[in-house]
């Protein structure tokens, strides 16, 4: 394994480790305050009970997330010192911002987490908002220098490739910025609410506290449902982003080899990097002139546009959207289908084929996360920066990179499991303690 | 120290400074709560445990993300050093990050986790072990900074790939595995051993004799590490003394003497609230002295707070950015820690 590629797994190691604790630490905050003022409006115990219960969850995850997200801060110059001496002045601004709404987050964590009897029954729920508020925004920070990788502005290069000007708030406002924070926030509503939903619709197939786990299933259906029915018109929007800015990835992450007027949608299918070409695809006609800029007529560039060197690998790129797709569509569905139910029943459905679907959906939003970030990662490749700095030019001259990559392969193997137990025993007193 | 005139990047390193400051005295006394964690004595042990546990619980997340604070402003503004510091101090680098890892993850796992004695046990042990390791390899990597060894390593890395490479580890591990990188890891141990004792002995009437014992043993060590590590650099890096005897230095010796003397004798005669601010002013002073040594530098020997500073337009909104953060930022600090700070009532 070379330095490079070690590098870059130990990259998407973390990153894909730290981002489903990030989406959660999105998302249950919202959840806890959402219970915790039905509890302060109605006097219902059980929102209360649900409010505890959650934050003790969150606790956990949030904690994990933190110092995730603080390897990460490391690893970018760890392992991409080359990428930070040189981006790091213009991409600098959203990540110190981050730092700012990571604080907030981190303080009125602590005031909600254990503040119940220190401090007053509105500034309780009004350090939850902010907790819920600020992790939006450190998510939003975050993507925003991603956006920048993908479609890089703010800035005038020099005769030699470096930069002679820099203007680090037009950086901020890169032309993905917009619809990747759209994409990304929606994915952390969608994916976390229909897990959490999830696990108590299993509840309720097993006849567990039925009021409690009704007021949990309503609450975290109303963040996840919505988000995963939105999600696909973001992820039309993104496409149509990619299409204009990133025209080698939009071809990889479709399969598309040949630069061609009316390019067809392929479903499913393998991109074969030697022969040029997809196979075993189903091709609908048109469909992706049609998708990427609402035109059938309209003209997509392929792969072969470029030379092999400068194409990332297009299988790995095709299969991760199809799946990401795939799994958000089902989400959308369940959503739809729960929404539908809802509104016909005027409450919350209980039948058994709905509940067992949403068990079933439960870990499709953060498996769908996964793949994205594998789409918009990999479908950049050789490129850490679009069309200005290769990865192999970022990556850290130490030798032996195989090492730490392996450790963290591990820690992050051994925290993931004890991290799932622990949640799993949380539930499981929770079934005990409600019951 | 040069005669340079206060700039922009000036500021920004100050600013730096102050976040480092600020989490030497928070994250670094949760730390502290860590070691005395691990060496929890004689009948009170158990008490102790779940004092140290109570109080860092709240805050520590929030007081960690000082680090990540300073880590954002070093690459923001100081770009170049951020990415020689990633490439020669990768390894302790990373062990640093492994240790704050095992630490957070360990003690959300202790408090949330199953209750019995053996799980309870078992997280305690890695939250007490990373609470020792981190600020040890902490110490160990500012030692290497302020020696010039890092920097010189990272002069000494090859940049084109024809290049002959020197030894791995003359590169990678030479320049913090020495015995004056060691003697800061101790002292960076200590130090914030002393503050977490000082710290928990003012909330916790019952424990004040246990931790008004621990505060003086640490007090000690930091002494013996202080003279141990200036031994050390006078025979290994001789600048360093003389940039810690010049005259500016010489009058912070004398503060940080004083402030020690006056935490030891607040110690000794239970003025907890005034050994409080003492021995936060003793650390803090010794971080000052820290960056007065290695002033106008930010990776001494060559890269200086002027000749890596980022361009201007980053530093003047980076400047803008912390100044709006700060105004929000430091009321909600107050906030936190008025929540959590009332004093245990004697039992």
């Amino acid at each position: 394994m070379t330095d490079l590629l070690a590098a870059r797994t130990q990259m998407a190691i973390s990153l894909g480790f730290h981002i489903v604790f990030a989406e959660i630490g999105i998302a249950m905050p919202l959840m806890m305050v959402l219970a915790e003022w039905r509890w302060r409006r109605t006097g219902e115990r059980a929102y209360l009970d649900l409010a505890r219960r959650w934050s003790k969850g969150t606790a956990v995850l949030f904690a994990v997330g933190a110092v995730s997200g603080t390897v990460l801060s490391f690893e970018l110059g760890l392992l991409w010192p080359g990428f930070m001496r040189y981006a790091g002045p213009l991409i600098g601004m959203p990540f110190s911002l981050e730092g700012f709404a990571f604080f907030l987050e981190a303080i009125f964590l602590g005031i909600y987490l254990y503040g119940w009897e220190r401090v007053g029954a509105r500034a309780h729920l009004a350090a939850g908002v902010v907790v819920a508020v600020s992790g939006a925004a450190s998510a939003v920070f975050v993507v925003m220098v991603n956006a920048w990788m993908n479609t890089p502005t703010g800035f005038t290069l020099d005769p030699s490739g470096g930069f002679a000007t820099i203007d680090p708030v037009t950086a901020m406002r890169s032309p993905a910025a917009f619809q990747q924070a759209l994409h990304m926030l929606l994915a952390a509503y969608a994916a976390t609410g229909m897990a959490v939903a999830g696990v108590h619709a299993l509840m309720l197939l097993r006849g567990a506290a039925r009021d409690f786990h009704r007021r949990a299933l309503t609450i975290a259906l109303l963040v996840g449902a919505p988000a995963a029915v939105l999600q696909p018109l973001s992820g039309d929007v993104s496409a149509r982003v990619v299409a204009t800015t990133q025209p080698v990835k939009l071809a990889a992450l479709e399969g598309q080899w040949a630069t061609e007027r009316g390019a067809p949608l392929r479903i499913g299918g393998l991109p074969d990097a030697v022969r040029e070409e997809t196979r075993w695809a189903l091709e609908i006609p048109y469909g992706l002139s049609l998708l990427a800029f609402h035109d059938p007529s309209a003209e997509v560039k392929g792969l072969r546009s470029v030379a092999p060197a400068d194409r990332p690998p297009v299988a790995v790129v095709h299969l991760a959207f199809q799946a990401m797709v795939a799994l958000g569509s089902a989400l959308a569905l369940v959503a739809l289908w729960t929404a539908w139910s809802a509104w016909r029943r005027r409450e919350m459905p209980e039948q058994r084929m709905l509940l067992r679907a949403l068990v079933l959906v439960a870990p499709f939003g953060f498996l769908a996360t996964e793949a994205g970030w594998i789409v918009t990662e990999v479908g950049r490749q050789p490129w850490v920066v679009q069309g200005l700095m290769r990865t192999s030019a970022a990556v850290t001259p130490m030798p032996g990179l195989v090492v730490p990559m392996l450790l963290f392969i591990l820690l992050y193997l051994g925290l993931g499991a004890i991290v799932v137990m622990l949640i799993a025993s949380l539930v499981r007193e929770t079934a005990r303690s409600a019951a | 120290m040069s005669a340079v005139g206060v700039g922009l990047p000036e500021v920004v390193a100050a600013i730096m400074v102050l976040a480092l400051n600020a989490y030497a005295l928070t994250g670094g006394a949760d730390f502290g709560g860590g070691v005395w964690d691990l060496l929890a004595r004689g009948p009170g042990r158990e008490a102790q445990r779940a004092l140290i546990a109570e109080q860092i619980a709240p805050i520590w997340e929030a007081n960690h993300v000082w680090l990540i604070l300073v880590v954002v402003m070093l690459f923001t503004a100081f770009p170049a050093a951020f990415a020689a510091l990633g490439i020669v101090l990768h390894i302790p680098l990373t062990l640093m990050l492994l240790g704050i890892v095992a630490r957070g993850s360990s003690f959300v796992f202790r408090s949330y986790g199953a209750h019995d004695d053996a799980s309870q046990r078992r997280w305690g042990r890695v939250f007490a072990v990373a609470s020792v390791v981190t600020p040890l390899v902490l110490g160990m990597i500012v030692g290497a900074i302020v020696s010039g060894e890092a920097g010189a390593a990272a002069a000494r890395v090859p940049t084109s790939p024809g290049a002959v490479a020197p030894s791995y580890v003359s590169v990678y591990v030479s320049p913090w595995l020495a015995p004056f990188p060691l003697a800061l890891g101790v002292l960076a141990l200590a130090m914030f051993a002393f503050l977490a004792a000082v710290y928990l002995g003012v909330r916790e009437p019952a424990l004040r004799d246990a931790f008004r014992r621990r505060a003086l043993w640490s007090a000690a060590a930091m002494f013996v590490a202080a003279f141990g590590a200036l031994g050390v650099a006078g025979m290994t890096t001789p600048h360093v003394v003389g940039g810690l005897t010049a005259g500016g230095a010489l009058v912070l010796q004398l503060a940080i003497a004083a402030s020690a003397l006056a935490a030891i004798w607040a110690l000794y005669e239970r003025r907890w609230r005034f050994a409080r601010v003492a021995a936060a002013a003793q650390v803090s002073l010794i971080l000052w002295g820290w960056v007065l040594v290695q002033a106008p530098f930010v990776l001494p020997p060559t890269l200086t707070i002027r000749n890596a500073a980022a361009p201007r337009a980053t530093l003047e909104l980076l400047v803008g950015a912390l100044a709006a953060g700060a105004v929000i930022l430091l009321p909600a600090l107050v906030y936190l820690f008025r929540t959590f700070a009332a004093e245990r009532r004697v039992r």
